[in-house]
């Protein structure tokens, strides 16, 4: 195609680059006008209207008012609240967690790679694989968590029933997130500490810094581009939380106090047929996601001038 | 040289980790293997005794697990086949073709990676009423696809611009076309990226569940994730079954992950792909 850019003839030129070009990105931007594209638009339409899903033409206007609903909205206010809990505990002890499993990795160390294996294994396996499991761990009469509680460690004298409580929940729904995402934090930060030379940390032992000066003084600030990154990416997970509430609690039926915002927003929209008002949450939580992402390149720019 | 711990501490560190990582997945496993009445045993049993694949054979023969793995098969092929399809040719174009407002372009489709595709349901469920595509797989492969386009023309764009460019120069001089320099050096020199790519599509269509939930209603075209999370839903007690149905959709998982480890790593590590 560079070759061919020297030619002056429009004909040939259309057909041996333009055209190709076309052909090219054409499907791929087709499914994401129709699927990606299409539907943000449609949806933050639909944000603005009293929703009429059997007559689209019968819908009407109310501006803002599904946006101001929700800030009033107890349910939603508190699915804010449980999703914001839920993703401070997960991401920093994702963060923390998995730095420390990632630079015992990072040693000189025999079965290396099985650990790293092992570790990351628990990524791979789905969140409605991981919910089941966690559901049938924390269960109330068979969960072998209320076993080692009650019958072995004898801290309580009752079975928990775990998935009840709208504060006891957030302990399995936070482990399960932190037993399943560690392996991926771990392989992120191996990849940032791998990028460290070497060089650095023989230099630092002649001088006499110990193991913790080296991870102070070297590591955490040259890891400061991989933290940054992590953090945004955890947080924007942890705030989308969807599967393991829908599978677990679902919100709790019939008080509504176990709810992340999305199985709010799934409620909301497809069993009360609130559409306009389902559009406008997972508009709130967009513009969060957006606010943390502009945040991002801030960071990222600091660590750059850095 | 990189020690921080000794290796005595390092190792106890790393095997606690180990415990708490296989202790849950032994524990799935150990369960599937055991009887109805052994599930309810105080106190449980690591070791399943009496030892039974019963659950199994119930799960796949009276439960219909083995159409469910077909449909997750059949999905997951689709997805990864016009994924790779797809993401590649974008790719090529955005690593390779020069015009006018490509940077734009580009970062308008860089905007896929930052919509949570959960808001995305509600919109994309109009469009595929439509489209006539509820309850049929091609609304699943085409929306799968969808998802991973941004991602995954982000990542062979960065294979594409290392292929080296004097090889497709003089394919070009010969009077090849851009089709035949995509398919014939583009694509062989990127192996490594494509098998990424294969493992990402791969993994999002055998574990979705938000949209399948949605979209499939009729019983017989559901894939894994819903036939095991309704599964879970209306045979309560029987974890037996539960735990068979969930092994069998991880087979595929672990044989992928161990065939491909080091693409895998390697395909995390740059992408930054959130599993």
């Amino acid at each position: 195609m560079r070759a061919q850019s020297k030619h002056q003839l429009t004909s040939q030129r259309f057909f041996h680059d333009v055209l190709p070009t076309i052909i090219f990105l054409l499907p791929g931007f087709g499914l994401f006008f129709l699927f990606m594209l299409g539907p943000m638009g449609y949806s933050l339409r639909m944000s603005f209207y009293n929703w009429n899903l059997a007559n689209p033409e019968m819908s009407t206007w109310v501006g803002f008012d599904n946006y101001i609903k929700a800030l009033n909205d107890p349910v939603f206010r508190h699915a804010v609240l449980n999703t914001l809990i839920y993703t401070i505990i997960t991401v920093s002890v994702q963060m923390v967690l998995g730095l420390c499993v990632a630079v015992l990795l990072n040693q000189q160390i025999r079965g290396r790679a099985f650990f790293r294996v092992s570790y990351y294994f628990p990524v791979i396996t789905s969140w409605v694989i991981v919910s089941v499991l966690f559901e049938y761990l924390f269960n109330g009469q068979v969960g072998l968590v209320n076993y080692v509680l009650k019958d072995v460690l004898h801290i309580t004298t009752t079975n928990l029933r775990w998935f009840i409580d709208d504060r006891l929940f957030f302990v399995p729904m936070t482990l399960l997130a932190i037993w399943k995402g560690v392996g991926w934090t771990t392989i992120i930060y191996l990849a940032g500490l791998q990028a460290i030379p070497a060089e650095l940390y023989e230099a630092a032992t002649v001088d006499g810094a110990n193991g913790w000066q080296r991870f102070r003084f070297i590591t955490l600030p040259l890891l400061r581009t991989t933290l940054v990154y992590l953090l945004i990416v955890l947080v924007i997970g942890g705030l989308n939380a969807y599967v393991s509430f829908f599978l677990i609690t679902n919100g709790g039926n019939p008080l509504d106090r176990t709810h992340s915002i999305l199985t709010w927003m799934y409620k909301v929209t497809f069993l009360k047929r609130d559409f306009g008002y389902g559009a406008a949450i997972s508009y709130w939580l967009t513009l969060f996601v957006f606010l943390i992402s502009l945040l991002q390149l801030k960071l990222l720019q600091k660590t750059a001038d850095y | 040289m990189r020690k921080f711990f000794s290796n005595g501490w390092t190792y106890f560190f790393l095997l606690i980790g180990l415990a708490v990582v296989w202790l849950p997945l032994w524990y799935m496993l150990a369960t599937s293997f055991k009887t109805q009445s052994a599930i309810f045993e105080v106190p449980p049993r690591l070791w399943p005794n009496p030892f039974t694949i019963q659950n199994y054979v119930d799960v796949l023969t009276t439960n219909h697990f083995d159409r469910y793995f077909f449909n997750s098969v059949k999905v997951a092929a689709g997805t990864v086949t016009l994924t790779l399809l797809v993401s590649s040719m974008l790719a090529y174009v955005f690593a390779r073709v020069k015009f006018r407002g490509r940077d734009t372009l580009f970062s308008i489709l860089l905007l896929g990676m930052m919509v949570p595709p959960v808001m995305l349901i509600i919109p994309q469920f109009i469009v595929a009423s439509w489209l006539s595509l509820f309850n049929n797989h091609w609304g699943l492969i085409l929306v799968y696809t969808t998802m991973n386009i941004s991602m995954q023309t982000f990542l062979l764009r960065g294979v594409f611009e290392l292929v080296p460019r004097d090889l497709e120069e003089a394919a070009f001089i010969d009077g090849a076309d851009s089709w035949t320099v995509f398919l014939r050096i583009i694509l062989p020199l990127s192996k490594p990226g494509l098998a990424v790519v294969i493992i990402n599509s791969f993994l999002y269509s055998w574990e979705e569940f938000a949209w399948a939930q949605i979209l499939i209603r009729e019983e017989s075209l559901r894939t894994l994730p819903i036939a095991i999370a309704n599964y879970q839903g209306e045979h309560l007690t029987e974890w037996g079954h539960v735990f068979a149905a969930t092994m069998i959709a991880l087979i595929p998982v672990i044989l992928i992950y161990l065939i491909f480890q080091r693409n895998f790593v390697q395909g995390i590590a740059t992408t930054g792909l959130k599993g």
